[in-house]
């Protein structure tokens, strides 16, 4: 078993297809929605994580990218602009999964870009907008 | 005995004062105790960086040919309004004011994702700011428009002034309603979903002289990266609030009013800053050195975070109403643990003023002074202390019945 973070771009006439749902259906895989917003006539954005075995899921992504799906690594979507960070904190009380992390010894805050779920509360919070969104 | 701040000084032209960091006077006085670390230790270098709101600067922007009177007209910079109510070429800018109609601001609860503290940072770092005037136009003043790229380079004079900052201790700042609030103290998600704090703590300038014993006004100090003064006493100062043993307040307390020369500062530690929310904002970095004059003054030093206490206030109903109940206490040895408990339940917490920043300014500081560039000074006045009879007073409304 595999765990793949990604955000597929859905070009405009792909809307109104069961892609998610044949996608699982045929490779056998379980999913979790981040992140969804349909905006025709620009397409639409996913954010999900697929769960299976690991010759599925890259099956899987494969059949995806077959249907002009642009998939991005969702670890790309959020990025911190390290030299913006000033370290206060402001964002790891408000960070759901962990991904903003107190290091205490160095009194400085980690991004851990693997545990990122693109909620983009952070990009809110960081008063020094360090924080960015790249989709 | 005692030890003046003239023999530190004479020690710190002669590179043989030893100077330390608030963090490490804490250790080395848990080590070796008061008495030891008032022999050994000369100078103790605080640190604080966090928004400040109450921060702006003062332009001189030079005579333009023929001449135009900015006073009493409008001005802004970077679209951001500048105060222009002062003499013809002065103008101040605020670290909170925002543009006339910031797009991104109307939609609530709104971003402030550009405001005067950003116009500051991009000033100081040496970027062509754009002026733009419209006066009214007298017989010795008669230009009436103008719009020019501005640089810190070409102006007389440019003054951070900042009429409160370095508060000496902060609420922390919770949420016990059911939606999200955005307060000045960051976003709060609801039901004690978090805990905001904004001090330096055991870095902090006013925690390290509780009782400003050593700093007063004309006190020089680290500012924004360059050199600036204390001014005096900055605005809310209150130093009757209730203290702890060894003299800390438990509540906002004292404040400084600061000032210095603009131009030898440096961008790190002026920061723009966008409160989701709540409005922008300046960033400021602060360090104050302090003389260990004496055994109380190391003791003084010595606070650890532990030592430290913070009320913990709701921003969804006590803040806004103005009411003074606090849900308790909590030191800053909790609050740095990142998890903190309020009634039975376990909160993440979240810092504003940063650590990090702090460390690196009270080391900065404690650099110059090995060097023997930075000399410290005597207060020319002490500020008012618990005794001066300050009281901190809410607006006394008397509605205007026309």
């Amino acid at each position: 078993m595999i765990s793949r973070r990604v955000v597929l771009h859905f070009p405009s006439e792909l809307i109104d297809q069961p892609i998610i749902s044949n996608t699982v259906k045929r490779y056998n895989l379980e999913f979790n929605i981040l992140k969804a917003s349909i905006a025709p006539p620009e397409g639409g954005l996913l954010v999900v994580e697929l769960q299976g075995g690991k010759k599925d899921v890259q099956e899987a992504l494969d059949y995806l990218k077959d249907l002009h799906i642009k998939i991005d690594n969702l670890s790309r979507d959020i990025t911190r602009k390290d030299d913006f960070c000033v370290h206060c904190g402001v964002c790891v009380a408000i960070c759901p999964s962990d991904a903003l992390v107190l290091n205490i010894t160095k009194g400085e805050v980690d991004f851990l870009p693997e545990k990122c779920v693109a909620c983009e509360l952070c990009v809110k919070a960081c008063p020094y907008a360090a924080m960015e969104v790249r989709l | 005995m005692r030890r003046s701040i003239q023999e530190i000084n004479e020690k710190i032209k002669a590179g043989k004062a030893v100077v330390v960091t608030a963090e490490e006077m804490t250790e080395f006085v848990s080590k070796k105790g008061v008495e030891k670390a008032y022999q050994e230790v000369d100078v103790v270098t605080t640190g604080t960086f966090g928004p400040m709101c109450s921060s702006g600067i003062f332009l001189n922007v030079g005579h333009t040919k023929p001449r135009i009177k900015l006073g009493g007209g409008t001005c802004t910079l970077n679209g951001v309004p500048a105060y222009t109510g002062i003499a013809a070429v002065d103008i101040y800018l605020g670290g909170g004011q925002l543009p006339a109609d910031d797009p991104r601001n109307k939609i609530h609860p709104g971003e402030f994702r550009y405001g005067g503290g950003h116009v500051i940072e991009e000033f100081v770092s040496g970027k062509d700011i754009v002026l733009e005037v419209f006066a009214y136009g007298t017989d010795c003043y008669p230009r009436k428009e103008l719009k020019s790229w501005l640089n810190i380079k070409d102006v007389n004079e440019a003054v951070l002034f900042n009429i409160r900052n370095a508060y000496q201790n902060y609420n922390v700042a919770v949420n016990l309603s059911d939606r999200a609030i955005y307060t000045y103290l960051g976003i709060l998600k609801p039901r004690l979903g978090n805990a905001n704090y904004c001090s330096a703590g055991v870095l902090s300038p006013l925690l390290n002289d509780p009782l400003y014993r050593t700093i007063g006004i004309g006190t020089r100090i680290f500012l924004g990266g360059g050199v600036g003064f204390v001014a005096g006493q900055g605005t809310q100062h209150n130093p009757a609030v209730p203290r702890t043993e060894r003299e800390v307040p438990k509540r906002g307390g004292g404040t400084l009013c600061v000032m210095g020369n603009l131009k030898g500062m440096d961008a790190r530690y002026l920061r723009g800053v966008s409160l989701h929310g709540y409005g922008a904002s300046l960033g400021v970095g602060l360090g104050i050195p302090i003389p260990i004059l004496d055994e109380e003054m190391a003791f003084f030093t010595s606070v650890s975070d532990e030592d430290i206490l913070a009320p913990i206030v709701d921003y969804s109903r006590a803040y806004p109403e103005g009411k003074p109940d606090i849900l308790g206490e909590v030191s800053y040895g909790e609050l740095r643990s990142g998890m903190i408990t309020i009634a039975e339940k376990k909160v993440p917490t979240g810092s504003i003023s940063s650590l990090s920043r702090a460390r690196e300014i009270a080391q900065v500081l404690k650099s110059w002074i090995e060097k023997g560039d930075f000399l410290l000074t005597e207060p020319v006045e002490r500020l008012p202390g618990k005794e001066a009879g300050i009281t901190f007073k809410a607006f006394k409304e008397r509605p205007v019945k026309q």
